[in-house]
């Protein structure tokens, strides 16, 4: 008998085989139709994540140097608001407080991203090169262009954010052209993307020490991460970024899954690898990018929240929408505090890394006392 | 490439000419940094056979498997897939066909083994045709042909090693391809695994006629569960044939540098290879059952 007949042979066994194995299997496990995009423990966590923002930016808006009750503020959100107080919630408050949810949003996501593609807690969007080169074009735009701090300021409104951008974007294209080699790794692209950081941030800290001092305390101002320069100018670049890359990572999820469990792994089930790392790496220099211009480099977002929502989830990675909400949350909260429990303004960045990091270190005490046990 | 006698160059069964060799290097040269470890290879694989491929450490056994299943691009040559070129095919496409086990593989801690498995069905969906209930029973099948319906649940990092290997396996499994690549699948397993994973792929290959290619260091494991073996050395192949005609005291010793004896497994036949004594081991014991 020829290795065909065999094989049509088996074949045919095989057909009646299958089906009765599947029905003897089908009580084991059940799956559901959705497949494993159903997580309860997740949904029910995003669900309080987002009930958690939405109310701290009523919070928000509400808590100021004047107190506006929230009813009133919710009236002014939708609209229905008259007078001084709508005044302040539409003009004055509301683009802060949108700008710091989707601040945190957009670099949580932007982590996760990272995180899951690096295959690495560490891998954070800084490792891309994205936050040294916006914090060398803001830098540079405070510093060469913009003269006394005074006159710089009223310029620096738009010239800063552009600044960061084009800096985030080229430095993140250098990072990739020299990971380059055949396809980028992600090893690679890590070890190159510190090699280049610590470059830029090289020619920060020159940009810095050479500036006269009004300068460089306004670009040490950005550098830390602050809301307190926004307006709605900077609320629609972001709000536009996040509506377009937001669902797309959202898209990419089963690739990413994919993804973890290696590159051979990856490419041996039919992930076109390359395309896929080249789209998350640029979803996620565009997210951080948007992020970081409109508020500077805020502190430990991209990092921390990913990883608390990770350890919340129990998944196996970050999942992105509850990223999402916890880093609009941390963000908010954090912003909050900033402007209210202090007789001074601190600025967010300062304030998320000061909660944020505590926190990371509690659940990682908190996880290994439950695997102890 | 040199050569040893009982070199077996044609197929084990001639009257499959009609159809093309399921893999086939042509002319293959792999290795890293442009650095050759096989050169201008000529390999075909028949459908519905195990072949496994041996050779000393450095030899390129997991290199060639790699490059027959598209993962290491050839430095010249080209690898053929039911007789179109593998890498002018769709990933997706060439992944319903050809299922690959790297060395070793790893899965972040939280991943069950259904997570894990799941992951086979990709090259059968799309945007068109996300998650059926089809694909929910090929999953549980493959676990379920594993063994591993009952820790189905389970963290993959919470299993044992045999377990983990047999998860992998079934992932492979999921995947419903014709032809299955497997690079020691049976490592850091001590010897009952090692037989649960070699006999499990024996099973799939008899019972779904599956093609399997794989890489293995224990030459006695892969004498008893293979059809075919291919001996590597020194960039080429140097014994390829059945395990009686390949398995012999020159080839292990021009290959492995192994001074060997082939004897016939008390159990199965199949050749089993027992290295000579030297002085370090020659107990009362080993002196004694030598000279049987």
């Amino acid at each position: 008998m020829s290795a065909v007949d065999t094989a049509r042979a088996v074949d045919t066994a095989r057909a009646a085989d299958t089906a009765d194995t599947v029905r003897a299997t089908r009580k084991g496990i059940s799956i559901g139709p959705v497949g494993l995009a159903w997580r309860p423990r997740v949904f029910w966590l995003t669900i309080a994540a987002v009930a958690a923002a939405l109310l701290l930016v009523v919070l928000g808006v509400a808590i100021g140097s004047t107190w506006i009750a929230p009813g009133t503020v919710v009236r002014s959100l939708l609209g229905l608001g008259t007078g001084p107080d709508a005044f302040i919630v539409q003009t004055l408050r509301l683009p802060r407080v949108l700008t710091g949810a989707l601040v945190g949003l957009t670099l949580a996501v932007a982590g996760a991203l990272t995180q899951t593609f690096t295959r690495n807690p560490l891998g954070t969007p800084d490792i891309i090169g994205v936050t040294s080169g916006a914090s060398v074009g803001a830098v540079a735009a405070v510093v060469i262009g913009g003269g006394t701090y005074a006159v710089g300021a009223v310029v620096l409104g738009s010239r800063i954010p552009v600044a960061a951008t084009i800096g985030a974007l080229i430095a993140a294209a250098v990072v990739y052209g020299l990971g380059w080699r055949g396809g980028v790794q992600s090893y690679r692209l890590v070890l190159v993307g510190i090699g280049v950081s610590a470059t830029l941030d090289a020619v920060t800290s020159y940009l810095l020490v050479r500036a006269q001092i009004t300068q460089a305390a306004a670009a040490s101002q950005w550098l830390v991460g602050s809301l307190s320069s926004t307006s709605w100018a900077s609320v629609w670049p972001l709000l536009i970024v996040a509506a377009v890359a937001v669902p797309v990572a959202l898209a990419t999820s089963a690739s990413l899954g994919i993804g973890q469990l290696g590159d051979e792994v990856a490419v041996g089930v039919g992930l076109a690898i390359q395309r896929h790392r080249l789209l998350v790496i640029a979803l996620a220099v565009v997210l951080t990018a948007a992020a970081v211009a409109a508020a500077g480099p805020v502190g430990f977002v991209a990092f921390v929240v990913p990883q608390i929502a990770l350890r919340l989830a129990g998944t196996n990675r970050p999942p992105l929408l509850l990223s999402a909400a916890l880093g609009a949350v941390l963000v908010l909260a954090a912003d909050l505090l900033a402007r209210s429990a202090f007789p001074w303004q601190v600025p967010v960045g300062i304030v998320t890394t000061v909660i944020g990091a505590p926190y990371l270190i509690w659940l990682l005490i908190r996880h290994r006392k439950e695997m102890s046990r | 490439m040199t050569t040893l006698h009982d070199t077996t160059t044609t197929a084990p069964h001639d009257s499959a000419v009609a159809t093309p060799p399921v893999l086939e290097a042509r002319g293959l040269s792999v290795g890293y940094d442009r650095r050759a470890v096989l050169s201008d290879l000529d390999l075909r694989i028949e459908r519905g056979t195990v072949t496994t491929f041996l050779g000393a450490n450095g030899c390129g056994k997991s290199t060639l498997l790699k490059a027959f299943g598209r993962v290491l691009k050839p430095i010249a040559g080209e690898v053929h897939l039911d007789g179109v070129p593998i890498r002018k095919e769709p990933n997706r496409a060439v992944a319903r066909k050809l299922a690959i086990l790297p060395q070793s593989p790893a899965a972040p801690a939280g991943t069950s083994v259904l997570d894990l498995v799941m992951r086979g069905r990709n090259p059968h969906q799309s945007w068109a045709r996300p998650w059926t209930a089809e694909d929910a029973g090929v999953a549980e099948e493959a676990i379920a042909a594993t063994g591993l319906t009952e820790v189905a649940h389970r963290d993959v990092a919470s299993l044992s090693g045999g377990q983990r290997q047999r998860a992998w396996i079934a992932l492979v499994l999921a995947q419903r391809a014709d032809t299955l690549l497997l690079d020691e699948p049976t490592t850091y397993l001590d010897l009952a695994h090692q037989l649960d994973v070699l006999r499990l792929v024996r099973r799939i290959n008899r019972d779904q006629g599956s093609t399997v290619v794989m890489v293995l260091h224990d030459l006695s494991l892969a004498a008893r569960y293979s059809d075919r073996l291919v001996v590597l050395h020194d960039g080429g192949v140097v014994a390829d044939g059945s395990p009686v005609d390949v398995l012999t005291p020159e080839v292990l010793q021009s290959a492995f540098g192994l001074h060997a004896r082939v004897v016939p497994d008390p159990v199965t036949g199949a050749p089993m290879v027992v290295p000579e004594a030297d002085e370090h081991d020659v107990s009362g014991l080993a002196a004694d059952a030598n000279l049987g």
